[in-house]
């Protein structure tokens, strides 16, 4: 009705009054509806003579009336001189009116476009970004092939505008200039290259777009700013972040290697084993053995960035993480995605359509996931079909041995629904449960043959069809005495009389002649019937009837010959050919005629032969190959642009490509070089300096809160900028008093001083920048042995351990600085950096035996502790090496001594058996090294357990300078003070001192201490005491010094120290 | 990304087309009809729709159908996210959406559509944004437009929202009252099965806001049982980590009304169930059938139950029914054979009841199975899931802003199997 009312309105030239309509009424409120959408002829010229006027008020009332012919799809480019003379119009109003016109008819209007392409360049230089901004848009949007040189040329400049508005504008420019031209898709690359640098958080989900459409094979341009991705990931706006973590998961599907490869134990083992016999020891190899799988820090860091946006209110954020677990993160994580998308059930009708497709093809392979919330997917009246259709199909495939009686409760009451469409497929979903289950088969065939007795016709038919199904799997699953089911098949043998669907009655046909040996006395009487009643069956009836007779007169000649022949006859003159057809060769097999044909004597084995049975499975086990939440997986074909997720590797490829060595600042437009510079050289500190200064930029806090970059740098004036470069010195200063005393010492810090200085200087000297910054680093490396030696440290060398000094910190935004930018606290000191890379031993704290089959195994991850910076952080690896399910496994009461405290690890609702899976619980143990002891509870049973952490491992990295060690051992000697001597066991070179150090405690060496001297520095977890240590290197005696305020850790770090340097 | 986005009206016609590439004809709306015309009703319509050579992804609301039209691989929930956004934010200009409003309003919404994609991926949603680029509509400033010839529709200078590190807060507020108000709202799922006891039973939680606060206030709002609340999402403005740690929200709010977060509690956990249904659906052959029911008052803390409002679907045989209500109104639709009754407030005194008898259309078998009862009710001043909120702060600004908080449980998906 309301059509109709509004369709007249705006044929007639006045609002109609008297259509009775309400809105009608309602419009002419309005002044600029009062003749809405005029298709009139005349009326154009009516527009032409308003926009050729010289008030605005005319001109904006026919831009509005032609934007409500073009909003509704009329044609008004018979207007388009008219209009196209105002985009110089100075009304912002009418001009934005007359982009929209403009970027809807250029294409059909390419040569008076062009008059307008002056006043967009004109715009893009003007001082205000939303005007630069909307003229690259519109610019780009005209679609006129002509203007790519300009449009080539406006996109370059606009990648380096100051505002970040329009670099994003001109992010998505570059798909348009590439749908219009592809041939300039390389000089485009070098423009997206441009922007995947850029920093702000605006910018990067366009660029990635800007990629994806463009060149997403260039998997190579994202390496650098991988990590920079991964930590600005929360702080994207919510579509940005939902198109990074797409192309984020095709990227590790390239890069590392598959987390789940290693559940086979053996293979992952041996590139260990041939590495390490040549250069480590033999406790070396042993360690190794124990963890097979080392996810790579980059994977990894993936992986938790994303984590927190399963908590987004965004659908398409959440899937995507979704997705990017199921593909990228190890089974055993897997979980954590299952209670969000549950969340998402929630949410609008379409929405949940989607997620459930997702839900059904996640389920058809791993079933525990989502069994907990097996009552989520319980179907409502309400629910619209194809939603309805999902859920059971989720219900069946989460259906196991325990719920299925739950399952089959709820699947009758749906069989009385009474929308017919989803009651036929509650059948089939009862036999595919039927089918997997075996325990129930029986119950579900009983109440399928009560179902036959069901008034409504389809209902009958599909539990027919099913049960047909049905019996026809069970034997040939496993011979059964004869008698079985017999009464099913002579029942469904005496509805065929009642039964009309073509397909059911099929069914029965096709049975009894199955197994007419069960029923020989009904067999024969039954193709009777059909036999008089054939003319009027559907055609697959009658090939039914064929095969009946056909096997029928095999069986039992002497009855039913005469019969066969008749029914034979008959089909020999049906209309259908393929009728016809197999009743001539039927004919031919079954009733030869005097020659005898060759095939005849098969007749029975042929006829009669065990028929595979079918398989019921789930329609979405085939749509696992395509990525999840992607179109194609939702429509099951490949759409168009669909970008295949690669296989993992097999060998992970070089991870040092991710290594950021020099910063690359973005240039600016080339007259705010002197003044952008020094904007950046701040952006360029910002995120390690924010966390360690936090008190200096209150100014700007309530914005760097939240996100750690700052997008907002233009809003800053000069003063903040001074600011800063004082804030750079006075770092300088108190960061490394000893940059000049000590020349040696922290010489990544001067190479990274170095690049800023030259930052500093105008553009042109930046490629010398570049490489002179490469080429300090070289002589750096070769010169500080020690770094180098740390470097071959860890299995994964490259990545973390390679920047482990103080200034490095600041080049690559590793973890720590990530956790700290985003975190709000003021706690977490900044200054710790991640620990150096050594194998962690994993320590028993449950044995199988005496857990009933479940054993878990502690190793001490080193990290700082996601649950607060006072926990050490305790990964547990539980296995369950019993044969059954286990359940609600969880942390029970504990018994701590006054000041610990232990974050529990989330319930885990059920352990299949061998199931394997870790966890995370953080232990403040408050500097003491007395046991945590708790109870770990498996359903009704309680194991007490207890965790005592050896001294080395409550200690965390504390990154200081030389002369800051010196100082702080000065103030902590006398009783603070414990040394002591011992030989040295084999080798006393750099690295296994530095080996031994870090297996005994987390702590970081510092850098620059002299030769044959290494010293250590970190801070008990507990309470942040300083915790100092240094050996020193005599012929074969190494001298041990540990300073520590608390004696006893002090005491028996030295004892620690002493035995691992004495063994080794 | 979205290619084209057209609005189909009930009775099929296209009303409003907008393309952010190249045109594409309103003629591939054919296959959307098509699917359309095979759908038993508008909310069966498939939301994706596969044909030759593009891929219409539609949602249905306030009877309109929104239609995208994509070319390429694209996340459906991006698009279909998306598509509801752009419905809120018309909710949000014009307080609702439906055909006549957005017809009366079609430069606005012209101009809202162009400013939220680019080249078909999202430019500016955030509603403080937007509404600083394209002015709402108000009905003084309609009159001094009209009267001076001049409009302010349109903003000349880009929002400072859009570039901060806070998109979501526009700057420069100012109120002469400032106020926080915060409604806390619970909806009940459940499926209760004949036999009255709970098949399944979950609770989904709100905490919708209107913040009208000057300046830069950033508050925390902490709950006195946050550990409650297991599974949560949040409105990008909340700092996740402090939610992690602390279990305390921390945000700098948009300005105006807003969705803060929205929590899940799930079928794992007990829930009070505050209604129950006392009920006798029967069918006789030949004549018809009887129909009483008392709702009644279960486990609701001493509030009162309100708003209640019971929901038959009969089936198609049913010709009508001729009922009594001890309590409110009861009216029966012939065409989708469906019985509303509004019952009201519950009254423990007196439990209100329904009865009366059936009527089937002769000749026709009885229905096998009795309709499923959907529930609506409302209690106010109680969560249901017991979540409350302990205390509000702010910080970084020098007023004293009044603050509110209010409960509010209601049914959701509440439905009884009789």
């Amino acid at each position: 009705m309301a059509g109709n009312g509004f369709q007249t309105s705006y044929a007639n030239d006045k609002p109609p009054s008297s259509t009775g309509s309400g809105e009608a009424a309602e419009m002419s409120t309005d002044p600029a509806s009062s003749s809405f959408f005029t298709s009139d002829f005349k009326r154009h010229e009516d527009l032409k003579a308003m926009l050729d006027s010289n008030k605005d008020t005319q001109k904006l009332e026919a831009m509005k009336r032609i934007i409500g012919m073009v909003a509704k799809g009329k044609d008004a480019s018979d207007l388009f001189p008219a209009v196209v003379k105002n985009v110089v119009s100075k009304n912002l109003e009418i001009k934005k009116l007359v982009y929209v016109y403009l970027t809807r008819y250029a294409e059909e209007q390419q040569d008076l476009a062009l008059l307008s392409i002056s006043t967009f360049q004109r715009a893009l230089r003007d001082p205000n970004q939303l005007i630069r901004a909307s003229a690259l848009r519109v610019l780009s949007s005209i679609r006129v092939s002509v203007i790519t040189p300009i449009m080539m040329l406006a996109i370059k400049e606009a990648v380096m505008d100051m505002s970040p508005y329009v670099r994003k504008t001109a992010a998505h420019a570059i798909p348009k200039l590439y749908s219009l031209d592809p041939e300039v898709k390389d000089q485009l690359i070098e423009v997206i290259e441009r922007l995947l640098g850029d920093k702000t958080t605006l910018v990067a989900g366009s660029a990635i777009q800007a990629f994806e459409e463009v060149c997403p094979e260039r998997i190579d341009l994202i390496h650098k700013n991988y990590r920079k991705l991964c930590n600005l990931l929360v702080d994207v706006e919510e579509w940005g972040q939902v198109v990074i973590i797409n192309m984020l998961t095709r990227y590790s599907r390239t890069q590392f290697i598959s987390p789940n490869q290693a559940d086979g134990p053996g293979d992952a083992d041996r590139p260990f084993y041939e590495d390490s016999d040549k250069e480590e020891e033999e406790e070396e190899v042993s360690e190794m053995k124990k963890t097979p799988y080392m996810m790579d820090h980059d994977h990894r860091l993936l992986l938790r960035q994303a984590k927190p946006l399963l908590n987004s209110r965004n659908a398409a954020v959440v899937m995507a993480v979704g997705q990017l677990y199921h593909h990228c993160a190890p089974k055993s994580e897997g979980n954590v995605m299952a209670k969000a998308l549950i969340r998402l059930l929630r949410s609008q009708k379409e929405i949940q359509y989607v997620v459930l497709s997702n839900v059904a093809t996640m389920t058809s392979r791993r079933k525990g996931m989502f069994e907990p919330h097996l009552k989520s997917f319980y179907i409502r009246s309400s629910d619209p079909l194809h939603i309805k259709l999902l859920k059971l199909e989720i219900l069946t495939n989460l259906a196991t041995e325990s719920n299925i009686s739950t399952i089959l409760r709820e699947f009758q009451t749906y069989v009385t629904s009474p929308d017919k469409d989803f009651a036929a497929a509650t059948i089939q979903a009862i036999g595919r449960c039927a089918s997997n289950i075996a325990e129930v088969t029986d119950t579900c065939l009983n109440g399928l043959v009560h179902l036959m007795s069901n008034r409504d016709e389809s209902v009958v038919a599909e539990s027919v069809v099913v049960i047909k199904k049905l019996l026809q799997m069970r034997k040939s699953g496993h011979k059964h005495t004869p008698s079985e089911h017999k009464d099913i098949i002579v029942h469904m043998a005496k509805m065929v009389d009642k039964i009309t669907v073509p397909m059911a009655r099929a069914s029965i046909l096709w049975l009894i002649g199955e197994y007419s040996e069960r029923v020989p006395k009904i067999a024969p009487d039954v193709l009777r019937k059909m036999a008089k009643g054939f003319i009027n069956e559907e055609d697959i009836v009658k090939l039914q009837i064929l095969n009946l007779a056909a096997k029928l007169c095999i069986t039992n000649a002497k009855q039913c010959k005469l019969l066969c022949q008749y029914v034979f006859n008959l089909a020999k003159y049906d209309q259908n050919y393929d009728i016809r057809d197999r009743s001539r060769f039927l004919r031919q097999l079954i009733l030869p005629g005097e020659n005898g044909s060759a095939l005849a004597k098969y007749a029975k084995k042929i006829f009669l032969a065990t028929k595979p049975a079918p398989v019921l499975e789930s329609k979405f086990k085939d749509r696992d190959h395509y990525q999840l939440g992607t179109l194609s997986h939702l429509l099951n074909i490949k759409c168009h642009g669909y970008q295949e997720l690669p296989e993992w590797p097999e060998v992970a490829p070089d991870t040092s490509v991710r290594n950021v060595e020099v910063v690359m600042p973005y240039v600016p437009k080339a007259h705010h070089v002197q003044h952008k510079k020094k904007k950046e050289s701040k952006s360029f500190y910002s995120e390690s300096e924010s966390s360690q200064e936090e008190t200096e930029d209150s100014s700007d806090e309530e914005e760097d809160e939240s996100s750690d970059e700052d997008s907002g740098s233009e809003e800053n004036s000069d003063d903040s900028e001074k600011d800063i470069s004082k804030k750079v010195s006075s770092e300088e200063e108190s960061d490394s008093d000893d940059d000049e005393s000590d020349s040696e010492d922290s010489s990544e810090e001067d190479s990274s001083d170095d690049s800023v200085e030259k930052i500093v200087t105008p553009v042109k000297k930046q490629p010398k920048t570049k490489t002179k910054a490469a080429t300090t680093t070289k002589p750096t490396t070769s010169s500080a042995d020690l770094l180098l030696d740390l470097d071959d440290l860890g299995p994964s060398s490259g990545s973390s351990v390679a920047v482990t000094p103080a200034g490095g910190n600041m080049l690559t935004p590793t973890l720590a600085t990530g956790i700290s930018n985003i975190s709000i606290q003021d706690t977490p000191p900044a200054q710790i950096i991640p620990p150096s890379i050594v194998q962690a031993k994993s320590y028993e704290l449950l044995n199988r035996m005496t857990g009933n089959g479940l054993s878990i195994t502690y190793q001490f991850t080193r990290t700082v502790s996601v649950f607060s910076p006072k926990m050490v952080s305790i990964e547990l690896k539980l296995t369950n090496n019993s044969d059954d399910t286990l359940t609600s496994i969880k942390i029970g009461d504990k018994k701590l001594q006054s000041g610990m405290e232990i974050q529990e690890f989330p319930e885990i609702g059920s352990m299949t058996a061998g199931m394997s899976t870790t966890c995370l619980i953080g232990i403040n143990f408050n500097d003491t090294i007395q046991p945590a002891k708790f109870a770990i509870c498996v359903g009704d049973n309680k194991y007490s357990v207890s965790i005592t952490a050896p001294v080395g491992e409550l200690i965390q990295p504390y990154s200081m300078s030389n002369a800051e060690f010196n100082t702080q051992q000065g103030k902590l000697s006398g009783m603070n003070e414990n040394s002591g001597k011992t030989v040295i066991g084999v080798e006393k070179d750099a690295k296994s001192i530095c080996l031994c150090v870090h297996s005994v405690a987390n702590v970081i060496q510092v850098p620059g201490s002299a030769e044959n001297v290494y010293r250590f520095s970190g801070k008990t977890v507990g309470t942040g005491t300083m915790v100092l240590m240094s050996v020193v290197v005599a012929d074969d005696n190494a001298k041990i010094t540990v300073n520590c305020e608390k004696m006893v850790i002090g005491s028996m770090l030295l004892k620690d120290l002493k035995t691992s340097i004495a063994k080794s | 990304m979205i290619h084209s986005l057209f609005v189909i009206n009930n009775t099929g016609d296209v009303f409003m087309e907008k393309h952010w590439k190249s045109v594409i004809n309103k003629s591939i709306c054919d296959y959307f009809f098509e699917a359309q015309g095979k759908a038993s009703c508008p909310e069966d319509v498939c939301p994706v729709i596969n044909t030759p050579h593009h891929y219409l992804i539609n949602i249905y609301r306030n009877s309109l159908y929104f239609v995208a039209v994509v070319t390429t691989e694209v996340p459906p929930l991006f698009v279909l996210e998306f598509l509801h956004r752009i419905c809120d934010t018309f909710e949000d200009y014009f307080n609702e959406c439906n055909e006549s409003i957005l017809k009366e309003h079609y430069v606005i919404v012209y101009e809202i559509l162009d400013e939220m994609l680019d080249n078909g991926f999202p430019l500016a949603v955030e509603s403080n944004v937007l509404k600083e680029l394209i002015k709402p509509p108000n009905f003084l400033r309609t009159i001094t437009d009209t009267v001076t010839g001049k409009s302010t529709g349109v903003s000349g200078i880009l929002p400072t929202g859009q570039l901060s590190n806070i998109p979501w807060r526009r700057t420069g507020v100012k109120y002469a009252n400032n106020e926080a108000y915060f409604d806390i709202i619970e909806e009940i799922d459940a499926i209760i099965d004949k036999s009255g006891t709970t098949v399944t039973a979950e609770t989904q939680g709100y905490i919708d806001c209107l913040i009208k606060l000057s300046g830069m206030p950033d508050l925390t709002l902490t709950f006195v049982n946050a550990r409650l609340l297991d599974d949560v999402s949040f409105h990008p403005c909340v700092r996740f980590k402090r939610w992690e740690n602390e279990k305390i929200l921390s945000f700098v709010p948009p300005d105006g009304h807003f969705r803060l977060m929205s929590y899940h509690i799930g079928a794992q956990n007990m829930v009070a169930i505050p209604v129950y249904l006392r009920h006798t659906i029967n069918y006789r052959e030949g004549s018809g059938g009887r129909f009483d029911v008392t709702v009644g008052p279960k486990q609701t803390m001493g509030k009162t139950v309100e708003n209640v409002v019971l929901e038959v679907p009969f089936p198609k045989t049913v010709l009508n029914v001729t009922l009594t209500a001890s309590q409110g109104k009861y009216s029966f639709d012939p065409v989708s054979k469906m019985m509303t009754w509004d019952v009201g407030k519950i009254d423990t005194a007196k439990l209100p009841n329904i009865r009366g008898n059936i009527t089937i259309q002769t000749g026709s078998p009885i229905p096998e199975s009795n309709p499923v009862i959907n529930v609506q009710f409302t209690i106010s001043q109680m969560a249901v899931s017991g979540i409350k909120v302990n205390r509000l702060d702010m910080y970084g600004e020098k007023y004293k802003p009044f603050k509110g908080v209010k409960y509010i449980t209601r049914a959701g998906k509440f439905q009884v199997r009789t």
